[in-house]
Order: C-alpha cells, then sequence, then structure tokens
C-alpha cells in the first residue's frame, strides 16, 4: 500500500475502468460533420442575403412588430389567464348553472379552430354595426360604433385572449386538483371560508402544476400571434417581416430576421418561466428556510431524495468521465 | 353546566354505508375524552362530525351549547346554515389532522399566523407574537422559519398543534395525531398534547395509544361497528373493560 491510502478513509479503493462507450465517438464525429456542413451552407450559399438580415434585423417597422408583437402575447394571455381562473373556479363550483357555462365556453373555444375565430372577431363590425348598453329587451342607453370600439387590435387581442383562456382553464383546473384535499380541510378546520381558501392555500400550492405548462402557452401565443393577419391585424412581427419580404423580393433573409426575433423573445420567456418555477417551488425542500429564525436547514424532503441519487435533477445527465 | 360537547343519537350514512348508529356522546368542558375502536368503528367519523367536515345524516351535535351546521326557528324546524357561519363555528374548534396537513408554502411561523390573519383578523404583528410564542411552547423556537418539508414528521405535528392553538380554541381535536409518526417521535407529540390537557384545554382525542389515554384521559369511549360500546374512566375501561369485545380490542393493541 502507498502511503496515499493511510489518509484515504476508503482503504480498498474500486480502480476500473470505465465501460467503453464507442457510440458517443461516432455520434458526436457525426454531429460534428452536419454541423460543419450546416454552417458552410450558411456562410456560402448568397441566398441566405446576410447583409440583408444584418439590415433588416433593427429596421423600424421590424422593431415595431416585435412591439406588437410583445403587446399582444402579454395582453391575450393576461385576459387568459383572468378569464380561465374564472372559468376554473366555475367549473368546480357547487353551482350547476356556473358549471355549465364554463363548460360550454371551452367546448366552443377548444372546439373551433383559432383562424376562424379571429376572422370572426374581425368580422364582429359586419355582423353587430352597433353595440348599446341599455336593458335586454329594453331601452339602450349608450350606443357606440362596433368599428370605433373593436378596433383591428382590440379584435386580434380578444380572439386570442378569449381562445386561450378555454386551453389555460383547463391547466388551472388541473392545477387546483392537483392539490392535496386535506390541505382545504385543514384550513376549513381553521374556519377559512371558501374564498380565502381557494386564494391563500389552494391557489398558492396548485401554481407549481400551473406555472409549467402557462409558460408553456406563452411561447406558443408568442408564434400564434403570427396568425392575426386573419383579423386583420397588420402590425406585428410576422406581417412586418412578411410584407418587406415581398416588397423587397427578398423572402428568406426576411423569414431569417423574424425567426431570429422570436427565438430572442422565446428565450427571454424561458429564463423567466424558470426563476417563476423556482419561485413557487418553495417550501418542497430545495429553497433555503427564510430570513426568519436561526438558519440551521434540515435536508428537505426532495432535497434528501435528491441526495440519495435514487432520481436526478437532470434526467438526461450521466454522470460518467 | 352546559357540557363543550354534546352529541345526540349521531347517525352518518356514506352512501348506503352506515357508519355512525346513534352515538351519544357527552365532554365537559376541561374534560380529555379519548376515543379507542378498531379501524371502521367511526371514530374517525364522529371526531369529523364535531366540527362539520363531516355532515350528520341524523341527530344532532352541539358545541358549548350551540348547535353545529343549523338554526332552529321557533317552530323547531332546522335551517342549514350559511357556509359562513358555518365557518365561524370551526373557528372555535382546533383540529389536529393524522397526516399533519400542514400548508407546504408556508413557513412554520406563517403557518400558525395564517388563520389568525385570515379569519380573525388580527393584526400581523398581533399573529406573529402569538404564533412565536406558540412554536416555543411546542419547543420549536428553533424552526419558525423552516418549511413544513424541512421538519420531521413530530415537529410538524407539533406546529400543527400550534396553529390549531392560535385561534384560541374551546376545544381542540385530534384525528390519530400520532399514527402517522415514526415511533420514535410520538412521544414528542404525546408530551404536547398532555401539556395542553394539564392546562385545562377540553380534548377529543382518537388514538390508539393506550398508555396516553391511560395517564391522561377523564374519560374513555370505546366504539365499535358505529356505536359506543362502553364508556367511563380509563381506569374502568382500559384496565377492567365489561365487554367482551372491548377486552378483545385492548388484547390486540396492547
Amino acid at each position: 500500500m502507498s502511503a496515499a491510502s493511510s489518509t484515504d478513509p476508503v482503504p480498498n479503493r474500486i480502480h476500473a475502468r470505465p465501460v467503453p462507450r464507442p457510440g458517443r465517438w461516432i455520434a458526436a464525429a457525426i454531429v460534428l460533420v452536419l454541423a460543419a456542413m450546416a454552417v458552410h451552407s450558411l456562410v456560402t450559399n448568397p441566398k441566405f442575403a446576410w447583409d440583408t438580415v444584418g439590415l433588416y434585423l433593427r429596421d423600424v417597422t421590424v422593431i415595431r412588430g416585435v412591439g406588437w408583437t410583445l403587446i399582444l402575447t402579454v395582453g391575450s394571455m393576461l385576459i387568459g389567464i383572468v378569464l380561465a381562473v374564472l372559468l376554473a373556479i366555475m367549473r368546480r363550483s357547487d353551482n350547476p348553472v356556473l358549471r355549465s357555462v364554463a363548460w360550454f365556453y371551452i367546448w366552443l373555444f377548444r372546439g373551433t379552430p383559432i383562424w376562424t375565430q379571429l376572422v370572426f372577431w374581425g368580422l364582429i363590425s359586419v355582423l353587430y354595426p352597433t353595440l348599446s348598453i341599455g336593458i335586454p329587451f329594453g331601452p339602450e342607453f349608450v350606443t357606440f360604433e362596433t368599428q370605433a370600439v373593436i378596433t383591428a387590435f382590440w379584435a386580434a387581442l380578444l380572439g386570442l385572449g378569449l381562445n386561450e383562456a378555454a386551453y389555460l382553464a383547463e391547466i388551472v383546473r388541473a392545477g387546483l386538483g392537483s392539490v392535496d384535499k386535506g390541505q382545504e380541510e385543514a384550513a376549513r378546520a381553521l374556519g377559512m371560508k371558501e374564498s380565502t381558501i381557494l386564494r391563500r392555500i389552494v391557489i398558492p400550492q396548485a401554481m407549481r402544476v400551473i406555472v409549467p405548462p402557462t409558460g408553456n402557452e406563452t411561447i406558443s401565443m408568442l408564434k400564434t400571434t403570427s396568425l392575426v393577419s386573419a383579423v386583420p391585424f397588420t402590425l406585428d412581427l410576422t406581417f412586418a417581416t412578411n410584407a418587406i419580404g415581398n416588397r423587397i423580393f427578398e423572402p428568406i433573409p426576411l423569414l431569417i430576421v423574424s425567426a431570429f426575433w422570436y427565438l430572442l423573445i422565446t428565450s427571454v420567456l424561458m429564463v423567466g418561466q424558470h426563476y417563476l418555477e423556482r419561485y413557487y417551488g418553495r417550501g418542497t425542500g430545495e429553497s433555503k428556510p427564510s430570513g426568519r429564525g436561526p438558519r440551521k436547514p434540515r435536508l428537505g424532503r426532495q432535497a434528501a431524495i435528491k441526495a440519495s441519487g435514487t432520481a436526478k435533477d437532470a434526467p438526461f445527465l450521466e454522470v460518467t468521465p | 353546566m352546559t357540557p363543550m360537547v354534546d352529541v345526540r343519537a349521531a347517525h352518518k350514512m356514506f352512501g348506503d354505508l352506515h357508519v355512525l348508529k346513534g352515538v351519544d356522546l357527552t365532554v365537559a368542558a376541561g374534560e380529555v375524552c379519548v376515543v379507542l375502536g378498531p379501524s371502521g368503528s367511526g371514530k374517525s367519523t364522529l371526531l369529523r362530525c364535531l366540527n362539520e367536515l363531516e355532515v350528520l345524516t341524523g341527530g344532532s351535535v352541539r358545541i358549548d351549547g350551540e348547535l353545529l351546521g343549523y338554526r332552529k326557528d321557533s317552530s323547531g324546524a332546522l335551517h342549514r346554515l350559511h357556509p359562513k357561519a358555518i365557518a365561524r363555528q370551526r373557528a372555535r374548534i382546533g383540529m389536529v389532522f393524522q397526516r399533519f396537513h400542514l400548508f407546504p408554502h408556508m413557513t412554520a411561523l406563517e403557518n400558525v399566523v395564517e388563520a389568525q390573519v385570515q379569519v380573525l383578523r388580527r393584526p400581523k404583528a398581533e399573529a406573529r407574537s402569538k404564533a412565536t410564542e406558540l412554536l416555543e411552547r411546542v419547543g420549536l423556537s428553533d424552526r419558525m422559519g423552516h418549511y413544513p418539508a424541512q421538519l420531521s414528521g413530530g415537529q410538524q405535528q407539533r406546529v400543527a398543534i400550534a396553529r390549531a392553538l392560535a385561534m384560541d380554541p374551546e376545544i381542540m381535536l385530534f384525528d390519530e395525531p400520532t399514527s402517522a409518526l415514526d415511533p420514535e417521535l410520538v412521544g414528542e407529540v404525546l408530551a404536547v398534547m398532555k401539556d395542553l390537557a394539564a392546562g385545562g384545554m377540553t380534548m377529543v382525542v382518537v388514538t390508539h395509544e393506550i398508555g396516553f389515554a391511560r395517564e391522561v384521559a377523564d374519560h374513555v369511549v370505546f366504539m365499535d361497528e358505529g356505536v359506543v360500546v362502553e364508556e367511563g374512566p380509563a381506569s374502568q375501561v382500559i384496565d377492567a373493560p365489561a365487554h367482551e369485545r372491548t377486552r378483545e380490542f385492548l388484547a390486540h393493541v396492547l
């Protein structure tokens, strides 16, 4: 035994050669070649017209398009989330009327294509030239021109938001359903009202289940906004880049411009989603105890499972040298 | 004197399943009542009926003289209370569950603060100092900032007891509070419960801890198949049971 073994707590440490993994080297070689080919063609194929891409990446119309796309994404998701929470709560309500209304809404908006819905909202002023506030079947107090109130932008925003609400409602419902019934019982035993239980106990815990697919929906919505030309709303990123591409007879570089912006925004959204998930994951043992009280964290259950190594943080990551 | 708990001819049906078949139970203020019985005897259901987590099919529950869940009009007809009124009744009745049911997204301190603020409308600072005091009392002054997942089962159950006590309940209900705990953690929870009993709290405890019943209970009830088989002081029901069924059960758990 060498001198080093006296400091090693494991005197008979195993030094074995790892299993050979030739498949990895082969795969790496193939991917490397394909990547090199792709890069080569990107650089040498003049039809990519990189100078045009560079020129239009920061074009005013394009940047404005990015802005409108973001506004549509955020706005429609906000409408969608508010409505979805309402619909999900209605679906679990004791009130059979509310339950049916929510079911019907989800059935209608999930059952028709978003394109159809967007065209419909665009045509709403043809269907109802004026909108009035008044007593049903009675006198009207205020009347608006529909076209003045529901502009192309509002039609696009409403169309996207109302459609999204139907999908999000199912996500929220699954989230609310995922919370242990014992939680509601404990809260009820403490004398909390149903609305308090929902707001303080159930929804915060449901968020853990709701946030990841909602992040997904947001990323999906970012690209669904490209359909607003159905309304027609003509200021978003896709419409702007398509219009420029058609005008200068160079569609490919403009497609790259729009793809670049969509990818960039998606990447930013993914970072945001990561932090949201971390925030709503608190209390599951992955976060540190809060500042109150002396810090002497015991290992949380999730952390213990992780430490035991039976389940990995990243399931696709292997630990071999 | 009005008993703290007064259950009369309680019946509970779950569909076709007759779980409580006419149970009478009286617990005086300051008394500790331990309910024993095999699983399926209806003891947990009875306890859950004491704070309206289950609604009786027949009979009545009065807590400190107040009819639970209903209002009786002058003609004697029953009217179901509004959920908010039932919530107010529940706020006076503390409950501790077998599986703790702490709110996992809140620290121990926040768990104890929450209902004080949301239900009793106590100012935050007052609720917090009350919570601190209670957590100290159950021996968790160094765990206040920890989330439930960072606490052992025994610690979680002690937080749950503090959470219930924070509402200044007139009575505490315990539904098998130590059944989900590792054996070495049972003692710390029972110690808190003993301390509570010594302080004069009215308690109804469903448990399999015969030792606790013998030591702390003023009143032991043995239930089987939805009825009270026998009841009386621990010395009588546990040490000299009159019924064969009670003897059989005790032989199994002792």
